[in-house]
């Protein structure tokens, strides 16, 4: 076997030269102008990230690079190697090393990681496959990113993590010498995260190119010797490891093209009131495996005009517990009290969630919270269509248009018009549409699972002033994150799950992001030395 | 330009229709429009506008289908039939039997589909076969005929014309006229009810082409009418259905539901929809048109007998994704579903003038669905 990308001879023989040059990269979109003039240098062997808000167009170049958008579909020039490339479709790039890990995970579940390793990349004869080649290599390169699985478990069997990886091993049977991967840890706990940062650092060394896009600006100053930043389409600079200052902060200023000193808006003063929803010794059990345990005597309470933060690791259960109280959308064998301002309710349906007063807005908005082919105000209304109808069930259209009018503008929704499909938008706006829905439902108490995943940072802050405003109005917020500076940022009140329990209650104002992760690690232990 | 354009792109399908009306024209050298054959286009599909209908709700829910409709109409046509020609039973009684009929076995079939989530299209396929074996257990593999006169009278005469002018029905003509005025005139109060309130309004220009074109529309076929028969009474049962379900579709929050459940499912559900009465609806609605094209269909054929509706479903589920219905559901109007039954109709029709062989027929229908599916996909990629 060979690995002529990762060899060290192979390094030494490319040393120091420029890998992959973009020149004036012009790409336009009907109407948009999506890339303007954008260049981008990146050297042989370094990790470089490439950084942006949403929209910026991040996406947009990598998808010229690899060949997604044809040449001749776009202005200006793609130099790789020394030479000038003309890719009409991603096996064009592929071929000369180039691999893109998009940041929807493109494997087939119920293929098993081998198949889905050499998915257009079989080994053997076209008319047959050589299955032991296939999973012997398979093999190898799982043992590269670290995997201990066997390379025949189906897909399904193993976590989001683990998925990743196999994307990377999968780009690595391609012969990657440059890898690209677009947000690569946006559904990772942390310390996935760090592993999968750690293996990038280790290719590096064995001469491997990787370009990183990222939300996550920790980790970009983390693993990064170069950072681009592209803002509205264009390249506004290029930040070194060595000579310049690479901060969050410093980068922020970049993408945002100011400072944002306060990451997070400050609440007007505002009294937290009585109790509104308390829930007590709160246990499910997982919808298929009946004898998995997925919440365990879970008790809490929300208060009026309460931010509550509920921080963990991923697969904590934060989001099992709230689909579960938000009228049993999740799990089985539920049992336990909900008390809504003091009286004792049983949520059996979303739609009696949704008539006492709670609202879920998930973090999944394009699987389980949008109708994507339906307009921005059919989006909005449509947990609340009794607000714009009659008795009869007759939509008032127009109060409708009026209705969705008015949250586009508070909301500041970007979009031409609120007829326009929710499809067509970006993360950030199609997250102020999910919000729009459920503000519509006239809620009283709004659980937000992860409000801010996968939107920039100008979007985000928008989404904090929306949430201060829900509090100030006395509603209460239930804020789930795994963003650990965002929960002590924004709530005044936090608990911390592990393993489908409450490990701990930490005041905001005293809570660190030490004290949290101690919590985890604690109740980490314990179970381990049972 | 862009204008013009997404005229274009909003129409396609109606553009579609015009020009094949036009070349029909042509190719029979104009028998085409003989008020006789206008009148068939309407009384030779007008189960297909009503099977179209249902189907289209079905479609909605995510591109689920509804296989035994065919069968369905035969079932519901042998039962109404051995009451009303064994049996000699009163008509309202067969009919009201026969809307039990439906009723029913939508329910069964929502049932299986809502609640166990048996895929439809397995449910289905076995109505299919289970209805059309009862349908030929009822008849006895015979044909059962004539229908009595009063039940035809209720689908196959027309109007009576109140003004007797010799070889013009001026009924119709009037009827036409009314429908017209007082289309347009409600589309004048709508927007003028519109501006009062502060609403967005289409531009005036674009809404007078709209209803100059529309209104020239009903005249013409009013017209057409006028000079066979006048106006047939099953247009009217057609243009109630197509009225109600226009209105549900488009206006009601039952009707957003099938829209919001086709579009994505979960989001539905977590938003309060309860997906299941939606997916029940859709089959026992669907159940009820068929037993109303049942009744059309017997008293079209002038009996009940074991192959009735045979490929019914092909023509519903056809017109359906001809007019524009995703086949993966969540999107789809019922007007669009009308033009795509209308653009079928014609092509029938005009390949009978022709005296087109059956079986060439056959292959054009095939193509022309296949062609109005790709031709959606392949805009859409255009756009995307």
């Amino acid at each position: 076997m060979e690995y002529p990308r990762l060899s060290l001879d192979g390094r030494l023989f490319i040393l120091s030269t420029t890998l992959l040059e973009l020149k004036n990269i012009t790409k336009t979109f009907p109407g948009v102008k999506a890339l303007d003039n954008v260049n981008l240098k990146v050297e042989d062997g370094e990790i470089h990230a490439l950084v942006g808000e949403n929209g910026a167009g991040k996406s947009t170049l990598m998808k010229v690079l690899s060949g997604i958008h044809p040449y001749g579909t776009y202005k200006g020039e793609i130099i790789y190697n020394g030479e000038r490339c003309k890719f009409t479709k991603i096996t064009d790039s592929e071929k000369k090393g180039i691999v893109i890990i998009h940041q929807e995970l493109a494997l087939i579940p119920y293929l098993s990681i081998g198949e889905n390793m050499f998915l257009g990349n079989e080994r053997g004869k076209k008319y047959a496959i050589d299955w032991d080649e296939t999973f012997n290599l398979a093999d190898k390169y799982l043992k590269q990113v670290g995997l201990k699985e066997s390379s025949k478990t189906l897909v399904k069997d193993i976590g989001v993590g683990k998925m990743q990886l196999v994307e990377i091993a999968k780009a690595l049977a391609k012969n990657a010498r440059l890898l690209i991967l677009d947000e690569p840890t946006s559904s990772l706990n942390e310390s996935e995260s760090r592993a999968l940062l750690n293996l990038l650092l280790e290719f590096k060394k064995k001469g491997m190119t990787s370009i990183i896009i990222s939300h996550k600006l920790n980790e970009i100053s983390y693993v990064a010797d170069q950072i681009t930043i592209i803002r509205d389409g264009q390249t506004i600079e290029t930040l070194n490891k060595a000579t310049d200052d690479i901060s969050e902060a410093r980068i922020i200023k970049g993408m945002v093209g100011r400072d944002l000193t306060d990451r997070f808006p400050k609440r007007e003063a505002h009294e937290i009131g009585e109790v509104m929803m308390e829930v007590k010794n709160w246990n499910v059990y997982h919808p298929i495996f009946l004898e998995k345990k997925v919440i365990d005597n879970v008790s809490f309470n929300v208060r009026r005009g309460e931010v509550l933060g509920i921080a963990g690791l991923m697969g904590a259960g934060r989001t099992e517990l709230s689909m579960s109280i938000f009228g049993k959308s999740y799990g089985t064998q539920i049992s336990g009290k909900i008390k809504i301002n003091g009286k004792e309710v049983h949520l059996n349906t979303v739609k009696e969630a949704i008539a006492h007063g709670l609202a879920y807005v998930t973090e999944d908005r394009k699987g389980n919270g949008l109708i994507l082919p339906n307009a921005i105000k059919m989006n909005i209304s449509l947990a609340n269509l009794a607000e714009v109808s009659n008795k009869q069930g007759v939509i008032d259209t127009d109060k409708e248009y009026e209705v969705a009018k008015d949250y586009k503008k508070e909301l500041k929704i970007k979009c031409p018009t609120v007829e326009q499909h929710v499809n067509n938008l970006s993360g950030g706006n199609q997250q102020k549409v999910l919000l729009a829905k459920w503000m519509f439902a006239k809620p009283d108490i709004l659980i937000l699972d992860e409000p801010t995943r996968g939107i920039d940072v100008g979007a985000k802050y928008e989404i904090y002033c929306i949430i201060n405003q829900l509090v100030e109005m006395g509603k209460s917020v239930i804020m789930i994150s795994s963003e650990l500076p965002e929960v002590l940022g924004m709530a005044d009140r936090i608990y911390v799950m592990d393993e489908g329990r409450i490990v701990g209650e930490l005041d905001a104002a005293s809570a660190s992001q030490e004290s949290i992760m101690e919590c985890i690690v604690a109740s980490q232990n314990k179970k381990g030395g049972k | 330009m862009d204008k013009v354009k997404e005229i274009f792109k909003k129409y396609t399908m109606v553009l579609v229709l015009i020009l094949v009306i036009i070349a029909f024209t042509i190719g029979t050298r104009g028998r085409m429009l003989l008020p006789a054959n206008i009148n068939n286009l309407i009384a030779q599909n007008a189960y297909v506008f009503v099977l179209a209908t249902g189907m289209l709700l079905c479609i909605l829910t995510g591109g689920n289908i509804d296989l035994s409709v065919g069968s369905v109409v035969c079932f519901v046509g042998a039962v109404g039939g051995s009451m009303m020609v064994n049996g000699k039973l009163p008509i309202w009684l067969s009919m009201a039997v026969m809307i039990a009929v439906g009723l029913a076995i939508g329910a069964w079939q929502g049932f299986w589909i809502a609640y166990v989530k048996i895929p439809p299209f397995i449910t289905t396929l076995a109505g299919m076969l289970v209805f059309r074996g009862l349908a030929n257990v009822i008849l006895n593999g015979l044909t059962l005929a004539p229908m009595p006169a009063q039940y035809l009278n209720l689908f196959n005469s027309y109007i009576p014309d109140f003004f007797h002018v010799e070889g013009f029905n001026l009924t119709c003509m009037l009827f036409g006229i009314i429908v017209a005025v007082v289309s347009s005139v409600m589309s004048f109060r709508g927007r003028a009810v519109k501006i009062s309130k502060g609403y967005k309004v289409e531009s005036f220009s674009s809404m007078i082409v709209r209803l100059v074109i529309i209104d020239l529309a009903i005249l013409a076929f009013m017209f057409k009418l006028s000079q066979y028969k006048g106006i047939p009474v099953v247009l009217i049962w057609v243009a109630v259905v197509i009225l109600i379900y226009n209105y549900i579709t488009s206006k009601t929050t039952i009707g957003r539901h099938f829209y919001a459940v086709g579009g994505n499912e979960k989001a539905a559900s977590l938003s309060g929809v309860d997906t299941r009465k939606v997916f029940f609806t859709a089959y026992i609605n669907m159940a009820f048109l068929a037993a109303i094209a049942g009744m059309i269909t017997i008293a079209r054929l002038n009996s009940a007998n074991p192959t009735a509706g045979t490929n019914y479903e092909m023509d519903a589920i056809g017109s359906c994704f001809i007019g524009g219905a995703s086949a993966y559901g969540g999107i789809g109007t019922v007007p669009g579903v009308i033009v795509g039954a209308i653009l079928m109709g014609v092509i029938n029709l005009g390949m009978n003038i022709m005296g087109v062989d059956a079986n060439y027929q056959k292959v054009v229908k095939g193509l022309v669905l296949l062609a109005a599916v790709i031709f959606d996909i392949v805009s859409k990629k255009k756009k995307a």
